[in-house]
This record gives C-alpha cells, sequence and structure tokens, in this order.
C-alpha cells in the first residue's frame, strides 16, 4: 500500500519533469513563462523548508530570507572563484551553501530555545535586516550593488531535482519518530519532555534543516539568475515564503506547493492589469485563505473530495 | 530496596514553604495514594518528582540512584512517567501517534534511517505500530487510532494520557487525578484498568486522587498532605479513622 503510494509519487514527478521539458523545449511556452520556472521552484523549497519551523515546530520566524541569502552569497562567490566543470562545481556549491546557512540556522536556533512567539518573530526578523545590511557593506560582495558575474548554471533541471530531494527529506523526516518528536513539541512542550521526547535537539534540527534547505534555494536562485543582492533578500521576502506556508496551510506540505506556484505566478499573470495589479494580488490572497480555512468553504472542499479521500 | 526513597524533600518558592520535610518509600509493584485538600502541595511533589522544579532540600532516590537536579527527560529515561492534572496530550496528532511518541523513549532509529528509509525505519515503525496498538487495546482506544486526540471525548483523552506514559516502560508511574471529571461508571472503569496495567506491565504507581471511592478502593498505603507537610501516612482504614485527617477534610 505504502510502496504503491511511493510510486504513485514518483510517477507524478516525472510526468511533470517530462511536461516542463516539453513546454520549454518545444518552445510552446512563453519567454516570460519559462523564466518563472526556476523561481517558482526556488519558492517551493523555500516555503516547504520554512514550513518545517512554522507548521511543524510551531515556531514563527520571520528571518527565512535571511537564511536564504547567506546560502546564496556562500554558494555564489565558490562558484565564481572556482573553475572546476559544473557537474562537480555545482553539487558542491549547494552543500556550501546549505552548511552555511545551517551554521546560521543553529545560532538563530539558540535564541529560539528561550523565546516564544512574537519575541522570537523579532529576533529573527532582526537577524534578517542584520544580514542584509552586513552584505550591503561588504565590498568584496559588491556590496548593495550585489554579486555579479555568476554562471547562469541553475536551470530548471538541477532547480527539479533539488525541489524533489528537498520534498523527500522534509516530507520523510516529518513521518519519521523525528517528525513526531517536532510535533510533539509542536502541541505541547511540558508533555513532551515528560516522555522524553530531546526538546533542545529537535528545536535545533528543525532550525539547521529549515535553513540548510534555504541556503541551497538561495544558491539555486544565484546560479538562475546571475547576480544576487542584498536587496532581494530584504523583510519582504521573508514575509513572502510566510504568506505561501500560511496560506498552504501550517504543516501541510502539499498546501505550501500550491501556494508557492500560485503566488510566484500571481504577480507576474497580473503584470496586464498594471496599476491595479496590487489589487487584485490581495484579492486573490483573501479568496485563498478563505478558501484553506473558512469553515463553510473547508466542509465544500471536503464533500468535493470525499470521493476522493474515501478511496484511500 | 525500596524503588523510591524519598527523604526530607522539600521546596521553597520565595517565602512560600511548598512542601516540607517529605519522606516517603514505595517497594517495588506498590501502589501508593497521595491525598490532600486542595493547595496541599500534592502536584508539586509530582513536579519535584519529574524534575520540572528542583527541590531545595532533601533527596530523592529512583532505583538506588539520587535523582536531584536530573532534568524532565533523563529522569523519564530512568523509568518515571506521569500524566498531567489539566489533560496535556499532543492535541494535533493522531491517537496512535501520541501512543508512538512515548515509544520512541526505548525504539529509535537514527536521523539518517529516516530519511534515507533504511530497513531499520521499517522494521522499527512496524514494531511501534504493534505495540502501539496493543496499548491502545488496554485501554479501549484502537478504534480510534487514526482520529486527532483533541476530538476524543473527555474520558478517552485521559485514558489516552495514561497508555502515552506507559508507552515509555516506566517502573514508577504518576497519575495526577485521573478520575478528574469522570462520573461514577467511568471512575469505575477506571479502577479496573489500573489494577490491569498495574499486573501487565508491573508498574508501581503513586496517584493523587480526590475520588476517596478509588482512592480507598485500590490504594495499598495512602499518605495525606497538608499545607505542604504529611500529616499522615498508613494503610486506608488507618486513614479513613485517623482523627487529623478527618479534621483537615471536613473541619472540626
Amino acid at each position: 500500500m505504502k510502496n504503491k503510494k511511493n510510486i504513485i509519487y514518483a510517477a507524478i514527478a516525472i510526468i511533470i519533469y517530462l511536461l516542463i521539458f516539453a513546454l520549454v523545449e518545444t518552445g510552446t511556452a512563453s519567454r516570460q513563462l519559462q523564466n518563472l520556472i526556476v523561481p517558482v521552484l526556488v519558492n517551493i523549497m523555500l516555503a516547504v523548508s520554512l514550513n518545517l519551523i512554522v507548521g511543524f515546530l510551531g515556531e514563527l520566524t520571520l528571518g527565512h530570507a535571511g537564511f536564504m541569502s547567506v546560502g546564496a552569497y556562500a554558494g555564489c562567490l565558490f562558484t565564481i572563484s572556482c573553475d572546476l566543470p559544473a557537474v562537480i562545481e555545482l553539487p558542491i556549491a549547494f552543500i556550501i551553501g546549505g552548511l552555511t546557512a545551517a551554521v546560521f540556522g543553529f545560532i538563530i536556533g539558540i535564541p529560539a530555545l528561550r523565546l516564544k512567539g512574537d519575541y522570537l518573530a523579532i529576533v529573527t526578523l532582526g537577524f534578517g535586516e542584520i544580514i542584509r545590511s552586513i552584505l550591503n557593506s561588504m565590498d568584496i560582495v559588491g556590496g548593495s550593488g550585489g554579486l555579479k558575474g555568476i554562471e547562469k548554471s541553475g536551470n530548471y533541471t538541477v532547480a527539479y531535482v533539488l525541489t524533489i530531494i528537498t520534498l523527500i527529506v522534509i516530507s520523510n523526516v516529518i513521518r519519521s519518530c523525528h517528525g513526531r518528536s517536532i510535533k510533539a513539541i509542536r502541541d505541547n512542550v511540558i508533555a513532551a519532555e515528560s516522555v522524553g521526547v530531546n526538546v533542545v535537539y529537535y528545536k535545533m534540527f528543525a532550525f539547521v534543516l529549515s535553513a540548510f534547505f534555504a541556503g541551497v534555494a538561495g544558491v539555486l536562485y544565484g546560479q538562475n539568475l546571475g547576480i544576487i543582492k542584498p536587496a532581494t533578500f530584504d523583510f519582504n521576502k521573508s514575509i513572502e515564503i510566510l504568506v505561501m506556508v500560511v496560506l498552504g496551510g501550517m504543516g501541510n506540505i502539499k498546501g505550501s506547493i500550491i501556494a508557492a506556484i500560485i503566488l510566484t505566478l500571481l504577480p507576474e499573470l497580473l503584470r496586464d492589469l498594471a496599476d491595479y495589479r496590487m489589487l487584485f494580488y490581495a484579492l486573490a490572497l483573501i479568496v485563498m485563505m478563505l478558501f484553506s480555512s473558512n469553515p463553510t468553504l473547508v466542509e465544500f472542499r471536503q464533500r468535493l473530495f470525499a470521493k476522493k479521500e474515501g478511496g484511500k | 530496596m525500596a524503588l523510591v526513597d524519598i527523604k526530607q524533600l522539600g521546596i521553597s518558592f520565595g517565602g512560600l514553604r511548598a512542601v516540607d520535610n517529605f519522606n516517603m518509600t514505595l517497594e517495588d509493584g506498590q501502589l501508593y495514594g497521595l491525598i490532600g485538600p486542595n493547595g496541599a502541595g500534592k502536584t508539586t511533589i509530582f513536579n519535584l518528582l519529574t524534575g520540572v522544579y528542583k527541590p531545595t532540600d532533601g533527596e530523592f532516590y529512583f532505583d538506588g540512584e539520587l535523582m536531584n537536579g536530573k532534568t524532565p527527560i533523563q529522569i523519564n529515561k530512568k523509568g518515571i512517567a506521569r500524566t498531567f492534572q489539566n489533560i496535556r496530550l499532543f492535541n494535533n496528532m493522531s491517537v496512535i501517534d501520541n501512543v508512538k511518541v512515548g515509544l520512541q523513549n526505548r525504539h529509535h532509529y537514527s536521523m539518517a534511517a529516516g530519511i534515507l528509509r533504511l530497513p531499520k525505519f521499517g522494521k522499527m515503525e512496524k514494531e511501534m505500530t504493534e505495540k502501539a496498538m496493543e496499548l491502545l487495546k488496554i485501554f479501549d482506544l484502537d478504534a480510534e487510532a487514526e482520529q486527532l486526540a483533541s476530538n476524543l471525548p473527555y474520558g478517552k483523552q485521559r485514558k489516552l494520557e495514561i497508555a502515552r506514559a506507559l508507552a515509555t516502560e516506566p517502573k514508577l508511574l504518576l497519575l495526577d487525578e485521573p478520575a478528574a471529571g469522570m462520573n461514577p461508571n467511568e471512575t469505575a472503569e477506571l479502577m479496573n484498568t489500573i489494577s490491569l496495567i498495574r499486573e501487565k506491565f508491573k508498574v508501581s504507581i503513586l496517584l493523587i486522587e480526590h475520588d476517596m471511592s478509588l482512592v480507598m478502593g485500590i490504594c495499598e498505603r495512602i499518605i495525606v498532605l497538608l499545607y505542604g507537610r504529611v500529616i499522615a501516612d498508613g494503610l486506608p482504614d488507618e486513614i479513613k479513622n485517623d482523627p487529623k485527617v478527618i479534621v483537615a477534610y471536613l473541619g472540626e
């Protein structure tokens, strides 16, 4: 039964890849849409990794763009300074970016062990802004002008593989005993301790793993765009990722994926509306929010999918 | 040697002496009752025994080992599990997952096994599912295994909490008012369940309870607390007729 499900997921993953491949290679998709494929995948990685902290561990952080930028700069500096064939260079760059972000995740995890709710949100918000300011004033990495001349080797195949890896790792962690411990901490810290869940370890682990994938996503972003600027990784970016997680549903990985896709494509597709773009974007957010949490609509949706759920 | 040996345990919160000079020995397999009026310090003693509070003085030996200053996690690993007066379940997790979190105390596999789905993962998860279902069956919760814990009725939530505590395979189980809010039928049923798990799991139990029929019915010894001090310690019949206890409960 379980294997059957895995095979279905694998099949879906391959079909989607072939679809993207076909759209891009035959030129059916517009140039604009083609350029959006990697950003969508980057955002999926960011949203899913943030969901680990916000949805599963139950801590609010507003510094995810900070982890992303640290990873992006570390990984992209490596590819610039190094002259290896892309096959070797890229995986190393992703690992370096991920690990650097993970180290920062560890550092941010330390106050997270003592702070809760709004307080942690403020600390992480500060962290993100500090990182951005430091990068802004560092001339070695191009200051506010950004880091230029990155090889554009992060194509959609690389992005797709990384996204799948992220999804597999995070959903496997969630459905293992380690994921149960993380969720137990979210639901009741005192009870979790009373049954021997190592709260310090698992909180730290969630922060480090989440930061790692944010870092990898950052490298991918840089490798795709060819240039990274500190201004990209500002407070708005963190909020944007958080909105994806909240709209997709806390602790819902599939929801995060869908929300990331819609919220990345929407602003671009609404570009024709010019001045009214942000108005429609806001409306779309409200509609999505109602759809995901309004009791009547949730019931309607459940009835709609009742047949599918029953067949499981 | 006694399983639990508490010598002159005490804790102060500022100027308030919550527990003072608490002595107790609990033999292996014994069922001890801890009673007293509201605010007597019963739950504080539970919190001292499970490491939530650090005692300001006295010693607490468990299985011959000094437990003072150990964290709740270490104490749980040594074999003490508890339930809470105000139910603390993992509400957004399924009933079976609640029990599995408890089982994880003794059943563990590495992070790598979890992420890469190594054979150890499948083996362990299967073992845990079987054990969890076994436990749920004892508490008559097996039909609700996949439900969210928060959707269970009150009485069943209490039972699930006991099941989760037992899943950590404790030597000593601390039950904090297990019958609170239950009707007489449920209380009677709970009494049977407690007797059953005592035999089946060979676990010693320390029980806080206000329901006297339950306390007198199943406890082998009872200790009575008033304003943080022990006023009586003895067999149920002795306690029932102890003038100091009667005064504490009913007034003069």
